[in-house]
């Protein structure tokens, strides 16, 4: 009897699984899943969170030294010299006539400035600084910015807390809500007839 | 080549199609013509994979004023950008080998497409690896579609024109610089092919509160973008093939996004990871730069779609008219909204427009040619374009984009102001799509008359 019980649930059951399968389950099974080196050597764009930062951590201190060896040849000795992009200064510039847009005086996230430099910078050998270094140049042109302490210490909990000058600079404030509207930016170059 | 040489390839080819009309200024049925193969001795060509004519010439050429032109010791290399001959193009399809392109990081990626795998992961029930063999039994699509850079025709490209030009040892300094060009060259049309976004996404199963996408590419700075998940859903494409073969290397071989309609920067390159999240990860190329600086100190960002476009490609300022009497004049229109509906040419600086013929059938989100048959009377006028897309949007002129782009801002700042800060301000301003002017004087020079003014 019990046994009879058993197997009048089991069809039910199966049909109950297989509709929410239906539902979610691939449709081709084409591809594998990812090993975990793969995730951990691919999954490395830092967004705000920080959740794919690794452990490690510099000073301005430690960034001064790695600076001078890897990209003053580039962006000059203070980082305001170029002839790549200046780094440094012009802060409070951005709403004059003669705004100079630097690292510190325009972008709006410190971990905008970790990830670039760990994936693109430098140029000819990018990604080949260390997790350290990355956070010692870091800290090191955030401390030229006036934006740290020469002392202070970056890491992966440390970085989430600078406050970037311009973090309030851009709008719409809330990107991510562009997402579930539709309506993609910009609208504003395109000419509308009279009456339409 | 010299495109102001009257003997330029497109000035023979429209002689020839105004025979029947009798005006064409230089006679062509003789005898050399019709024995036109030079019976020079050469060697045997290698058929097996086909090039061009040596009598061809028609190059990209490279943005001028960049970093690499002036860092010394930094060869040119594969870096910056490359730039489209819009003036020498017909039709509608830009060939692969001319395509615009912009190279990230130090050198053009070498990827052996046995070894290349897309990933992928983040908010999805089934992570994923792909390999290309793979990629390709999938359901493929084929899609004709414009890419168009940000920051095509910003008056940055302007200025760096004529600083490059001003720089005696720029590698990049040659005769044929041209605002058609070197302002307007970051914009092509290809068919592209492969298997749309959404497929893949399907296949991983997107979790419910996922909203974004961050694509990520295999270059040698790892160049990645934010994109909404909904436009991921609808019409992108993970391409492998580019106008019937195997996407270029300049391109993004073997595996690119493409993002119809949208800034050119989203369509990443060399395509290796696509991680579902669940909102924009504020990376540099939209936040430091593609963002819209405006002169009250506040920047737009996380815009996207490319906004209605035409240009007069033929005449423009890389060509010389030869005398008074018929030219077709031809160019391309195009935007990131839907299919272009209609294009209109002035002959007379904006006084009056007329219809131009558009060539059939018209792609939404790619270029459409358009011609209109104009006798020159010899006197100096302004030709123009301008395009209006399916949804009623109009292609501004400059005066009209810089209050349309000051509107925005609060308080709001006065087109003229807008201009100004344009032209003075150390900025790029992004999705430019001003009405074109090109100035035909009497002795059939053609100049800019937008830019330099």
């Amino acid at each position: 009897m019990r046994f009879t019980r058993a197997s009048f649930l089991v069809p039910v059951m199966a049909l109950v699984t297989s509709g929410a399968a239906v539902a979610q389950s691939p449709t081709y099974k084409v591809g594998r899943p990812p090993t975990e080196s793969e995730l951990r050597a691919w999954d490395n764009v830092v967004g705000t969170d920080g959740k794919e930062l690794p452990p490690g951590s510099g000073t301005a201190k430690d960034g001064a030294k790695v600076f001078a060896a890897k990209c003053s040849f580039c962006h000059g000795a203070n980082a305001t010299e170029g002839p790549a992009p200046r780094l440094v200064g012009g802060v409070d510039s951005i709403s004059t006539r003669a705004p100079v847009l630097t690292l510190g005086s325009y972008w709006p996230f410190a971990t905008t400035v970790w990830d670039y430099i760990n994936r693109s910078m430098p140029q000819d050998a990018e990604g080949s600084l260390t997790p350290d270094q990355v956070y010692a140049v870091t800290a090191f042109l955030l401390f030229k910015n006036g934006i740290i302490k020469e002392s202070d210490v970056l890491d992966a909990k440390t970085l989430l807390k600078v406050q970037m000058p311009n973090r309030s600079g851009f709008f719409p404030p809330k990107p991510e809500a562009t997402a579930k509207n539709g309506n993609w930016k910009p609208n504003w170059n395109q000419a509308k007839p009279a009456g339409r | 080549m010299n495109s102001r040489n009257p003997n330029r390839r497109g000035f023979l080819k429209r002689s020839a199609a105004l025979a029947g009309l009798a005006v064409g200024a230089i006679p062509f049925t003789n005898a050399e013509t019709l024995r036109a193969d030079t019976g020079e001795a050469r060697p045997p060509k290698d058929l097996s994979y086909g090039e061009r004519s040596r009598f061809e010439t028609s190059v990209r050429t490279i943005t001028l004023g960049g970093p690499r032109d002036i860092i010394p010791g930094l060869p040119p290399g594969e870096m910056g950008q490359r730039l489209t001959p819009l003036q020498d193009s017909v039709g509608i399809i830009t060939p692969s080998s001319l395509h615009f392109m912009t190279g990230r990081g130090s050198r053009l990626p070498d990827i052996d497409p046995r070894e290349h795998r897309l990933m992928l992961h983040g908010m999805v029930d089934r992570p994923l690896v792909f390999s290309m063999d793979e990629l390709k039994r999938l359901p493929s699509v084929s899609r004709i579609h414009f890419i168009e850079c940000a920051g095509n025709s910003g008056m940055s490209h302007y200025k760096a024109m004529v600083k490059g030009l001003e720089v005696a040892n720029s590698t990049a300094l040659t005769k044929s610089t041209y605002v058609i060009q070197q302002v307007h060259g970051r914009v092509s049309t290809s068919e592209w092919a492969g298997v749309l976004l959404s497929v893949l996404l399907k296949e991983a199963g997107v979790q419910k509160n996922a909203s974004w996408l961050v694509a990520e590419g295999g270059d040698a700075n790892r160049h990645s973008k934010s994109i909404p998940l909904e436009k991921g859903m609808d019409d992108v494409l993970v391409a492998y093939s580019q106008n019937g073969e195997a996407v270029r290397p300049e391109q993004g071989y073997p595996l690119r996004l493409v993002v119809p309609g949208w800034e050119g920067v989203s369509n990443v390159k060399y395509l290796r990871s696509i991680k579902v999240v669940d909102k924009p990860y504020y990376l540099k190329v939209e936040t430091a730069n593609y963002t819209n600086l405006t002169p009250d100190g506040k920047a737009s960002w996380y815009e996207f779609q490319v906004g209605p476009k035409s240009l007069i490609t033929y005449p423009s300022d890389a060509h010389q008219l030869p005398g008074r009497g018929m030219y077709e004049i031809a160019g391309l229109a195009w935007s990131g909204r839907g299919a272009i509906s209609k294009v209109e040419v002035s002959t007379n600086g904006g006084r009056t427009w007329k219809d131009a013929q558009l060539q059939q059938p018209v792609f939404r989100k790619a270029f459409t040619r358009f011609r209109l048959a104009w006798n020159w009377d010899g006197e100096e006028t302004l030709i123009q374009s301008r395009c209006t897309n399916e949804y009623g949007d109009i292609q501004p002129t400059m005066r009209e984009l810089g209050k349309l782009w000051g509107d925005r801002t609060q308080p709001p700042v006065a087109g003229s102001d807008v201009e100004n800060f344009w032209k003075t301000a150390p900025i790029y301003e992004f999705f430019s799509n001003p009405i074109q002017p090109w100035r035909v004087a009497r002795d059939g020079s053609v100049q800019d008359a937008l830019y330099k003014s």
